[in-house]
């Protein structure tokens, strides 16, 4: 069991406000943990690590499923999940094709036609779990198998080719480097302030934790529970369709499979990032430092010099104990207020 | 029998016009009636109490008159008055009915300041949030209104971490602060200490001394007969009785509630 130091522990914790470890442990738990796996990987291997060329390959790369995650924290706090955001990235880029490529139609208009798709897939997810009270698990696979499905059928399950003389405002939105730093980790960032912004100082982001922590407290203080959660499943689609044109414009080409092998990069960024999966709490920040950890974990192995297969242990390892703790410290605060010390 | 209510009241009230009053108001819930033809008012001042046994339809009747429920076909809500057919929390909360439930209605993972502005958090003139007034409030409203020292609970603090009084100290801060023309209380003694007990049934005479009205629910009639001006009597979701104060002594009100509770009627 953990052992309790007995100094730092103030007499009676009620008279205290509460200390700065405990409203940001989970969020200083895991940049504790990031650096502390940066740390290793320079130990490990110096050359890789001090060179900028492996934090410009990850950089690029991690915004991919990131930003999704940033998204799919506001559905973990109001106590669902979405597991369909790899069809809605393939959906929503396709959609964009279909306008684009082969109905002549210019890039912008092709990105709002992508992104209503988006938002119109999250909407379904929304009504569905919120208003007839499905569990999102269950019904987000559904959905999840109908969005590949509609792609797949609409694309005749080939893919197009998005190079840069045909779409050259795509590329320099989606992939080409802003003063050599990767445009894809800037609008990560740019996301993650602006999301960290309506989680914490909108009333909808009150609204989001009110929510996923006592839905019955916040209908009979007036919330709309049905809405809250709606929109944050809109938020995801939305951000999915997003990532989708990113991941698909860095590789030049729409793959019918887009999104394939990023639903448990995405899902682990979320809870790795401290965000609760009973609800009510969570961070956009934790998601962000998250998804770079993992993203590391993955170009640092090779990079390390270590065998590639070793890379999913290492991320087993990492998530595994990374919870773990994350409870045991959450459990140990719990039990404090209970006997009130 | 339910037309024992419009009388009765009317007598009380000389004229006056309700707050609010519920109308021929039935709630079903499947099979279940937990509400059957109840006509039921407040007045302007008035404090009144709702006795009856469990499952005669308190929560109910005061979930209804939250806009919580929607009461079935053929039931109408005044406020002031005013019919009004699309009723709501948002609704009720805006026009000032403000309730202390029975279930505390908290956010327990939150911290207090979060819970305090539940469902009405207040804006800075860019829209945004405005963390910073929430905070310095919740921590004037507890040390001024529930008299905790302002050191004793920080508005940081998250709820799973007080006491029951502390926890009510919340749910009561939050309805009297938004300046509630009507304040619904259900069963807030309920697992209270005895000074606690004391504070709450204080902060009730509080609100009629402001002039607000208030409905006032508890199981101990002991709590609920000094302090209200009429009391209605809900049995299996009807209203088996109206009783003004003045009408009526404790040990014969006492001596009904048995009989209802035995036979299903008052007299």
């Amino acid at each position: 069991m953990a052992t309790e130091t007995a100094t730092g522990k103030p007499l009676n914790n009620r008279v205290a406000p509460p200390s700065m470890l405990r409203r940001h442990g989970s969020q200083l738990g895991i940049i504790g943990v990031g650096f502390a796996m940066w740390l290793t990987f320079v130990i490990a291997a110096p050359a890789v690590f001090t060179n900028l060329n492996i934090y410009n390959a990850f950089a690029q790369t991690t915004p991919q499923f990131g930003i999704i995650a940033l998204a799919l924290t506001f559905v973990v706090i109001t106590g669902e999940i979405d597991l369909s955001f790899p069809s809605i990235m393939a959906l929503g880029t396709a959609a964009f094709c279909l306008v684009t490529a082969y109905g002549g139609a210019p890039w912008y208009l092709g990105l709002v036609v992508a992104f209503a798709t988006g938002a119109a897939c999250g909407l379904i997810n929304g009504l569905l779990v919120a208003k007839l009270s499905i569990p999102s698990l269950v019904i987000t696979i559904g959905t999840s198998f109908l969005y590949r499905g509609l792609e797949l059928v609409l694309m005749n399950g080939t893919g197009v080719p998005l190079t840069a003389d045909k779409f050259p405002e795509m590329h320099k939105i989606f992939r080409e480097p802003v003063f050599g730093f990767p445009v894809q980790t800037l609008w990560m960032i740019v996301l993650a302030f602006v999301l960290w912004v309506l989680l914490n100082r909108t009333r909808f982001g009150a609204h989001v934790f009110l929510v996923g922590d006592n839905p019955t407290s916040a209908r009979l203080m007036g919330i709309n529970v049905v809405s809250v959660k709606t929109r944050a499943f809109v938020l995801v689609g939305v951000m999915a369709v997003f990532a989708g044109l990113m991941t698909s414009i860095y590789g030049y080409y729409f793959w019918p499979t887009t999104g394939d092998g990023f639903l448990l990069y995405t899902i682990a960024s979320v809870f790795l990032g401290g965000t609760s999966v009973f609800g009510g709490t969570g961070s956009v920040v934790g998601s962000f430092v998250a998804a770079f950890i993992i993203g590391a974990i993955n170009a640092g192995i090779v990079s390390a010099g270590i065998n590639a297969f070793y890379t999913q242990l290492c991320f087993g390892l990492v998530i595994v104990i990374s919870v773990v703790s994350q409870t045991v410290i959450e459990r140990r605060i719990r039990r404090q207020s209970l006997t009130g010390r | 029998m339910a037309e024992a209510a419009p009388v009765l009241a009317e007598k009380t009230a000389a004229g006056r016009i309700p707050v609010i009053e519920l109308h021929n108001v039935s709630k079903t819930f499947g099979e279940v009636r937990s509400l059957s033809g109840v006509n039921f008012a407040v007045y302007p001042g008035e404090i009144v109490g709702l006795l009856g046994d469990n499952g005669a339809g308190k929560s109910t009747l005061v979930k209804t008159v939250m806009g919580f429920h929607r009461p079935d076909p053929g039931g109408e809500i005044f406020f002031h008055g005013k019919r009004i057919d699309d009723w709501s929390v948002a609704r009720a909360r805006a026009l000032g009915i403000e309730t202390v439930y029975q279930e505390r209605a908290l956010c327990e993972k939150q911290p207090i300041w979060r819970n305090m502005f539940m469902g009405r958090e207040p804006r800075t003139k860019w829209g945004l949030l405005d963390v910073k007034r929430m905070r310095e409030e919740s921590a004037r409203l507890m040390s001024e209104h529930m008299g905790f020292t302002s050191a004793a609970v920080h508005p940081d603090n998250v709820v799973t971490t007080m006491s029951g009084g502390e926890k009510q100290g919340v749910a009561i801060t939050r309805a009297l602060y938004f300046d509630a023309e009507l304040v619904i209380l259900d069963e807030p003694t309920m697992g209270l200490s005895l000074t606690e007990t004391r504070k709450t049934l204080d902060f009730v005479g509080n609100i009629k001394r402001a002039g607000k009205s208030a409905i006032f629910i508890d199981h101990n009639i002991f709590h609920v007969y000094p302090i209200v001006d009429r009391l209605y009597v809900l049995d299996r979701g009807k209203v088996a009785g109206v009783y003004d104060k003045a009408d009526i002594s404790m040990d014969d009100l006492i001596d009904r509630l048995y009989r209802v509770a035995r036979s299903g009627s008052l007299e």
